[in-house]
């Protein structure tokens, strides 16, 4: 799918992915991801979990929820919609791929390069993220996914791990000054 | 000599001996100590000048309610006026001097004040400084704001970091004394989530202050352990140095944590302060209660204290205030003093009680139904003189008093919300009112329980029933055995018949005779008062004060104190600073910047960029020689009209609208029909607000029959998607649509001029003629081999134009790919300002003509509001106002001398006509130079425009003192059959 006549830039700039690690907290650039969102249409809730199960494996999340299965996740972002996630290298066309699988029952919007994820990994992202936004980061569950605001970018928060594995989604365009914020919480730790 | 004043005991670290400095003077104190102790300790009283008649003050609280014993601290960038020496905590090389005062603290010129305050009383501004009027702003603040002033600003930037940050909780315990300990071990133990939030740096509270023992213990150790085994539990946050300021909505809590004010500086990038949001289910105030002066002749000579604070003092700190003390009551706290005092070795020279029944005390001379009437002593008290029961006079030397009124409940979080405190007799102060917020619990002292078991008592209980609200089941922590003496007192505001000067509130030097001014003048009411005598305001806010003021108030009008009720309580509780809220948010970080995928590349050109919202875009691209922005922007539109230009428009809105409902969706929200638009086809189209007004311009794309991209500009790209959203969500929730913003995930630009389609074929892998894909198509595509792309061929320009759209990783490459083919071909990559340029010379309309007073009529886009259909904004469109003879209309505008600049924001006036309201025309909203036209240009809204080309109007600015005489001409200056842009 990669496209040799065009090459791929990262959020942050560069065509490697930038990472950083502060006092023990990783910050790491993931470009490998690839997402769609999926809004289901009028009275196609159960065509549309099955396709999506039968596409991905995955059981659709309710509120608040972060499901993974294999290569795909999917996090519910309001009723009746959620994004699902897989990695970029090998599903560039997960857009076409879900719309494929579920016709006309959900509408998908390609938002692949809408994001930029970073991947957070240590066992002070608690301390560091209460410095960043108003999620509850110590309630927070692996399985769970939240919508914040993080320096007034729009944020959405998953938890893999609890208290020492989260993703943060950001938008594209803000991606280094997401970073600086998460440079500067980190290391505003004492 | 050093420490003169130093007692024995205490719980400061002897091992630690810490130097400072005060007004130059080096002192040394002990960790643990505060700057006031340290000093107290030392044998220095005097550390201020007052406010408006610098008269010398020494502290009178141990804590944060302090009004007098204020300092700048630091120096250089990091000089902070107004610093409470009472709760600075000592370290090594604390540099701090007095302020307000000149030349120096022991002699003030300003103290004249003092000997002029005939003319300073209260609400003398309002009456002395009246004439001329010119005079006040000029040299009468000016001079006032010199002589009656705190401390100095450093006027650099503070070099400091703050930080912002967000907390979670079951239970919010505001205050670590023996009623929040007592909840934090009781809720600490059930496994509730607790924060334990105390201002002091250290946790006790009184027991910290006091000698009283809890079980076999003092209360101090008590307080340790009960921190200490706090400390081990995982669900406690113990949060010292941390002051809770605010009570907002639905349970959440403002705190200012001052984790680097203990040490010289904060390490490089560690926050100095962190301002905390804390969002808890249920909070406990346990904020103690503030003790009260009786307020008597030349109460305010340095050395005279509450009783209270002499203890703190003395009992946590080994300071003694002086060596001869005088106490002067209205309760059983004066004993208390004294026997505290006495058992440090102090001297008491007399406990002078104002009750005449009050029981007897042994220790020292007791005079009962005495008061104190006057204070002497020049830079501190040296002796007061008591009146007897018997009315006789005496005066009796001493170097400290020490004064205990009653204490006031700290009721002010509880009144965040406009809840009332009401008064009670028993203990002759204000309780927390009925209304307090929801999940707002008091306990000990802060609900008006003054005993120590009482409030260790009701610590615990408020903590299991603020708990049995979550659910939570929790038992009250076994408690020691402790004081529970009864509260005694007898209230007394002031001593009557006297006839000098007796302070209320000693921060603002307002006296008895201030209120009784106040009262003469008929400003009666609480909030009246504090305005004409300024009672209350200020870095204290007059928690030593506020009380007893509006006793007296009651007392001259003869009504009833509850009658008389206190002013307002608002939010902070003690002064943040404003650094503090803006937290990282300053400077470059004031905002997140967003930037396109051509960013990089546009830097490396030498782009200048603009800030368009969050957005960077690059305004124009200057090349070798030239050295004025207009010759890169003039290049860059003839270069496009001549050969192609590329630019970046991925900041327009794009939002994704599908759905079985899609088509009728749009049809309702755009002005225009949409429901029939071809599939493969773009349509221009406004959207009106209900008023009738047009809220924003774009096209919609359709690239299925239930598929659209929809664009705005870039201003409202939020607002339109919000608008959908509601839409969607509230007005038509039946619709079987969805809507997404599709913005960032989409690289686009725009590709215009003649030779577009000559420099597309070489990226685009389909068949792009004009047949295939023509004005107004669409099209899901491929480019450069198969990535997938979106081509819309709209112009803006007014030339052949297409916008391609790739993901946005991928921008970077596509506009290095497009510029060097641009090369090749004679064009340019433009910035923002060229797309001005062009749009303005093609006449269409932008966020100048678009600003929410216009209507599709003044936008000459009238016949775009369909009749047939609803849509919103249609109906109201029709109003006759909008739509009556004379409406303004956007036109063209040039000068009649094509070498006179236009202004953007002048007026049209008749040539004959008087530059008035009356005479107003119309406006002009956009301009430019246009290289294409050779003259400056403009849009512009004017009465009945259509109908006036040709007409010679001038263009008047008063602002800028300009006048152009224009001419009416057509909108298009470019193309205006359209003929370009179809080819």
């Amino acid at each position: 799918m990669a496209n040799p006549a065009l090459s791929q830039l990262c959020a942050l700039g560069a065509a490697q992915p930038e990472s950083h690690v502060i006092a023990g907290t990783a910050i790491v650039e993931d470009p490998d991801l690839a997402m769609a969102s999926l809004a289901v249409r009028v009275g196609q809730d159960r065509a549309v979990a099955a396709a999506i199960k039968n596409l991905t494996g995955l059981a659709l999340p309710g509120p608040g929820g972060l499901a993974v299965a294999g290569d795909w996740a999917a996090f519910w972002t309001s009723p009746g919609q959620w994004m699902l996630t897989a990695p970029h290298a090998t599903h560039e066309d997960i857009a076409a791929r879900i719309k494929a699988s579920v016709g006309a029952a959900a509408s998908i919007t390609d938002q692949t390069d809408g994001w930029v994820r970073f991947d957070l990994t240590g066992a002070r992202l608690p301390d560091m993220l209460e410095r960043l936004c108003n999620a509850d980061v110590r309630a927070m569950q692996g399985g769970q996914a939240t919508r914040c605001q993080i320096e007034h970018l729009g944020t959405f928060l998953l938890c893999h791990r609890s208290g020492e594995a989260f993703s943060a989604l950001t938008l594209r365009s803000g991606a280094r000054s997401m970073m600086h914020a998460l440079e500067t919480a980190a290391k505003s730790l004492s | 000599m050093s420490q003169i004043n130093r007692l024995t005991g205490g719980q400061i670290d002897r091992t630690q001996t810490l130097t400072f400095t005060f007004d130059g003077q080096r002192h040394e104190g002990h960790a643990g100590d505060t700057l006031a102790s340290a000093l107290l300790a030392n044998g220095v009283r005097l550390m201020g000048r007052s406010f408006k008649y610098h008269r010398p003050r020494g502290p009178i609280a141990a804590g944060s309610e302090e009004p007098n014993a204020l300092v700048e601290l630091r120096s250089g960038a990091r000089r902070e006026p107004n610093t409470r020496a009472t709760v600075t905590e000592l370290y090594q090389g604390l540099e701090a001097a007095s302020q307000n005062r000149w030349p120096s603290l022991r002699f003030d010129a300003l103290g004249v004040n003092d000997l002029l305050s005939p003319f300073l009383a209260a609400g003398f501004y309002y009456k002395t400084f009246m004439w001329p009027k010119a005079f006040w702003e000029k040299l009468y603040e000016p001079i006032i704001r010199r002589a009656a002033g705190l401390g100095r600003l450093s006027g650099e930037a503070d070099p400091d970091t703050y930080d912002k940050g967000f907390l979670h909780c079951d239970l919010l315990i505001i205050g670590a004394g023996p009623a929040g300990l007592a909840a934090a071990l009781t809720a600490g133990r059930a496994g509730a989530r607790v924060i334990l939030a105390d201002e002091d740096f250290r946790m006790g509270g009184r027991l910290n202050a006091e000698t009283l023992t809890l079980g076999d213990q003092p209360g101090a150790d008590w307080a340790a352990a009960a921190v200490a085994e706090l400390a081990t539990l995982a669900n406690v946050r113990l949060m010292s140095r941390t002051t809770v300021i605010g009570t907002y909505d639905h349970g959440i809590y403002s705190a200012l944590e001052r984790v680097g004010d203990h040490l010289p500086q904060s390490p490089v990038g560690k926050p100095r302060q962190i301002l905390w949001r804390i969002y808890s289910k249920r909070a406990l105030l346990c904020a103690g209660a503030t003790e009260r002066p009786i307020a008597f002749e030349n109460n305010d000579r340095p050395g005279i204290m509450m009783a209270g604070a002499m203890r703190t003092f003395a009992n946590r700190w080994a300071a003694a205030a002086g060596r001869q003390v005088v106490i002067f009551t209205n309760n059983d706290d004066g004993a208390r003093t004294a026997r505290d005092l006495l058992g440090r070795g102090v001297k008491v020279a007399a406990l002078i009680d104002s009750r005449a029944d009050a029981t007897t005390f042994a220790g020292a001379e007791h005079l009962r139904g005495a008061e104190l009437v006057d204070s002497r002593g020049r830079l501190g008290v040296r002796s007061v003189t008591v009146r007897m029961a018997d009315g006789q006079t005496r005066t009796t030397p001493c170097d400290a008093v020490g004064v205990s009124g009653g204490w006031n409940p700290n009721v002010h979080l509880t009144c965040h919300h406009r809840n009332r405190p009401v008064w009670n007799d028993a203990i002759a102060a204000f309780l927390p009112g009925p209304d307090s917020p929801a999940g707002l619990s008091v306990a000990g002292a802060a609900a008006g329980i003054f005993s120590t078991a009482g409030a260790l008592a009701s610590g615990a209980s408020g903590a299991v029933q603020a708990l049995a609200d979550l659910g939570i089941k929790a038992t009250p922590a076994p408690l020691p055995q402790a004081e529970d003496a009864p509260v005694r007192v007898t209230p007394l505001w002031y001593v009557h018949g006297t006839k000098g000067r007796a302070w209320v509130d000693q921060q603002n030097d307002v006296t008895v005779k201030d209120i009784k001014l106040a009262h003469q003048e008929n400003f009666t009411s609480v909030e009246h008062m504090k305005r004409y005598t300024t009672l209350g305001m200020a870095t204290d806010q007059g928690k030593t004060a506020n009380v007893t003021g509006l006793a007296i108030m009651a007392e001259l009008t003869g009504r009833s104190i509850p009658d008389t009720g206190t002013t307002v309580y608002r939010p902070p509780y003690t002064p943040v600073p404003i650094a503090a809220y803006a937290g990282r948010s300053a400077g470059a970080d004031f905002r997140p910047t967003r930037l396109t995928s051509s960013h990089h590349w546009a830097t490396e050109q030498g782009a200048v960029f603009v800030e368009v919202g969050m957005w960077l875009r690059a305004q124009w691209f200057p090349r070798a020689g030239e050295t004025q922005w207009r010759q890169s922007v003039d290049r860059e539109v003839l270069t496009t009209r001549k050969s192609v230009g590329i630019c970046d428009v991925t900041t327009l809105g794009k939002i994704d609208v599908q759905g079985a409902d899609a088509a009728e969706f749009l049809n309702r929200i755009y002005a225009n029909p949409f429901a029939k638009l071809a599939v493969g086809r773009v349509r221009y189209g406004i959207m009106l607000r209900e008023d009738g007004m047009v809220m924003d311009d774009g096209t919609a794309a359709r690239l299925a029959e239930d598929h659209f991209v929809v664009t705005t500009t870039t201003a409202n790209a939020v607002g339109v998607y919000r608008h959908m959203e509601f839409c969607r969500q509230c007005l038509w929730p039946d619709m079987d649509v969805q809507v997404l913003s599709t913005t960032e995930a989409w690289a686009q630009f725009s590709v215009a001029g003649p030779n577009a389609r000559r420099l597309l074929e070489q990226v685009v892998d389909q068949d792009i003629t004009n047949e295939a894909f023509p004005y107004m198509a669409c099209g899901e595509i491929t480019v450069c081999g198969g990535l997938r792309a979106r081509l819309f061929r709209i112009s803006f320009s007014g030339e052949l134009a297409y916008e391609i759209a790739v993901p946005t990783r991928y921008g970077d490459a596509l506009i290095r790919k497009m510029a060097g083919l641009a090369e090749t071909l004679g064009g340019c990559v433009y910035g923002t300002e060229a797309l001005g340029v062009m749009r303005i010379e093609k006449g269409h309309v932008a966020g100048n003509e678009l600003n929410g007073t216009t209507t599709a009529l003044n936008l000459g886009l009238g016949a775009m509001v369909n009749k047939k259909k609803d849509a919103i904004g249609s109906v109201l469109s029709e109003r006759a106002g909008l739509n009556r003879a004379g409406a303004l209309q956007v036109m063209g505008f040039r000068p009649v001398n094509p070498d006179e600049a236009l202004a953007a924001g002048s007026h049209f006036i008749a040539a004959n006509a008087a530059a008035t309201a009356a005479n107003d025309q119309g406006y002009m909203t956009s301009v430019c130079y246009s290289p294409h036209v050779g003259s400056s240009i403009a849009l512009g809204f004017l009465k009945d425009g259509a109908t006036r080309k040709g007409e010679i109007l001038r263009a008047v600015n008063p602002l800028k003192n300009t006048e152009v005489m224009v001419e009416v001409v057509s909108a298009h200056f470019v193309d205006p059959e359209g003929e370009r842009l179809r080819g």
